[in-house]
C-alpha cells in the first residue's frame, strides 16, 4: 500500500475570500493574524508498492483533477521516503 | 434545430433550459445523461446550472471528466454552439474549453438576485439580436462566480471581443457595487476564441418569459438560433 498526501493551496497572487474571512475571524478573537489561506489536504491510499510509478500518475492527477493550475499550487508527498515534489 | 441539454448528477437548471427551448422557442430538444458518449447529432448544446457532483473539490472539477464531455469537446471543435450557464460555465473552464476559472464570490455570499448584464459584444453568435451596450435584467444564483484569469488572458479576451457580458448598473456603467461577485473586470460571460462556446454566470433560461419578471434572456437563445443557417433552424 502506498500512502500519499496532496496539499492544495490557493496561489498567493489570487485573492482568497475564504482565507480573508478566516483571517478576520481570527482577528476578532484577538490574534493579530495578517493573512490566512485556506487550502485542502487530500489523503490517498493506493494499491501496489511501486512508489515511483505511482508518483508519475499522481502528478497528472494533481495537475488535472485535484488542483487547478490557474489558481492553485499543490505539494505531493508520497510515504516510503519517495520524497517531496 | 436539435438541442441537447446535458444532465450531470446535481444539475438543477436542466428543466428550465429544456422548457425555454421546447415550449418558448419550439425547438427539438433532448436531455443527455452525462454518462452518454454521444450527443445524438445535436446542433447546439446546453450545459445547465446546478451543483454537479456537489461542487466537490472545485466547481465543475469532477464533471469535466464525465464521458459526455469528450462529445461536447468534439462538438465545440466542429463549431457547434455550446452554452454553459452558471455551473455549465464552471465546467467549461475546468474542461479547458474556456480560459480562466470561477472562484468563490469575493463577498462570500451566495448571490441570488436579478442583476444588470451589459452586452459588450453584439456581434457574437449569442448576441446577434441584441445591441452593444444594452442592459439585460437576468438573475444570478451562485456562490462561485468570481471570474479569475491572469492579466494577459484578460487583455486578450477583451482585445478579441470574447467578453460578451459584463455586470453593470441599470445605465450600463460598471462599478464595484454592481459587480455581485468580484469578477475580474466585471466579466459575466465570455466565449472561446472561435466564438462558438459561451460561458455565462447569469441565467437567461430564468428570464425568458414576461411572467417570470423578465424576458431579456430570450434574446440570447434567439440569437443562437439566428446564427445557424435558415435551413438548419
Amino acid at each position: 500500500m502506498i500512502r500519499a498526501q496532496v496539499i492544495v493551496r490557493p496561489r498567493a497572487s489570487i485573492f482568497d475570500p475564504q482565507g480573508d474571512a478566516v483571517s478576520r475571524a481570527i482577528q476578532s478573537l484577538g490574534v493579530p493574524v495578517k493573512q490566512a489561506h485556506v487550502g485542502k489536504c487530500i489523503e490517498l491510499e493506493i494499491e501496489g508498492d511501486d512508489a515511483q510509478a505511482a508518483r508519475a500518475k499522481l502528478e497528472t492527477i494533481c495537475h488535472e483533477l485535484l488542483s487547478n493550475p490557474v489558481i492553485e499550487d499543490y505539494v505531493l508527498t508520497i510515504e516510503n521516503g519517495a520524497g517531496k515534489k | 434545430m436539435r438541442w441537447a441539454v446535458v444532465r450531470f448528477p446535481g444539475s438543477n437548471c436542466d428543466q428550465d433550459a429544456f422548457h425555454v427551448l421546447k415550449n418558448v422557442l419550439g425547438q427539438d430538444v433532448e436531455y443527455v445523461w452525462h454518462k452518454e458518449t454521444s450527443l445524438g447529432g445535436a446542433d447546439a448544446i446546453v450545459l445547465p446550472g446546478g451543483f454537479s457532483y456537489g461542487d466537490y473539490l472545485r466547481t465543475g472539477a469532477i464533471a469535466r471528466f464525465s464521458p459526455i464531455m469528450n462529445a461536447v469537446k468534439a462538438a465545440a471543435d466542429e463549431g457547434r454552439v455550446v452554452m454553459g450557464i452558471c455551473n455549465g460555465f464552471q465546467i467549461l473552464c475546468e474542461a479547458g474549453l474556456l480560459p480562466g476559472v470561477l472562484i468563490r464570490n469575493n463577498n462570500l455570499h451566495f448571490r441570488c438576485e436579478t442583476v444588470n448584464v451589459r452586452v459588450e459584444n453584439a456581434d457574437s453568435r449569442f448576441t446577434g439580436g441584441l445591441k452593444a451596450g444594452q442592459v439585460l435584467r437576468i438573475p444570478i444564483a451562485h456562490g462561485e462566480g468570481n471570474y479569475v484569469a491572469d492579466e494577459k488572458t484578460l487583455d486578450s479576451l477583451f482585445a478579441n471581443q470574447q467578453v460578451i457580458f459584463t455586470y453593470s448598473d441599470g445605465q450600463g456603467r460598471a462599478s464595484a457595487e454592481s459587480n455581485p461577485n468580484g469578477s475580474a473586470r466585471h466579466i459575466a460571460g465570455i466565449t472561446n476564441a472561435a466564438g462558438n462556446v459561451l460561458g455565462m454566470m447569469p441565467h437567461p433560461e430564468r428570464a425568458s418569459e414576461a411572467i417570470l419578471g423578465s424576458a431579456d434572456g430570450l434574446g440570447i437563445f434567439e440569437s443562437v438560433l439566428a446564427s445557424y443557417p435558415a435551413a438548419a433552424r
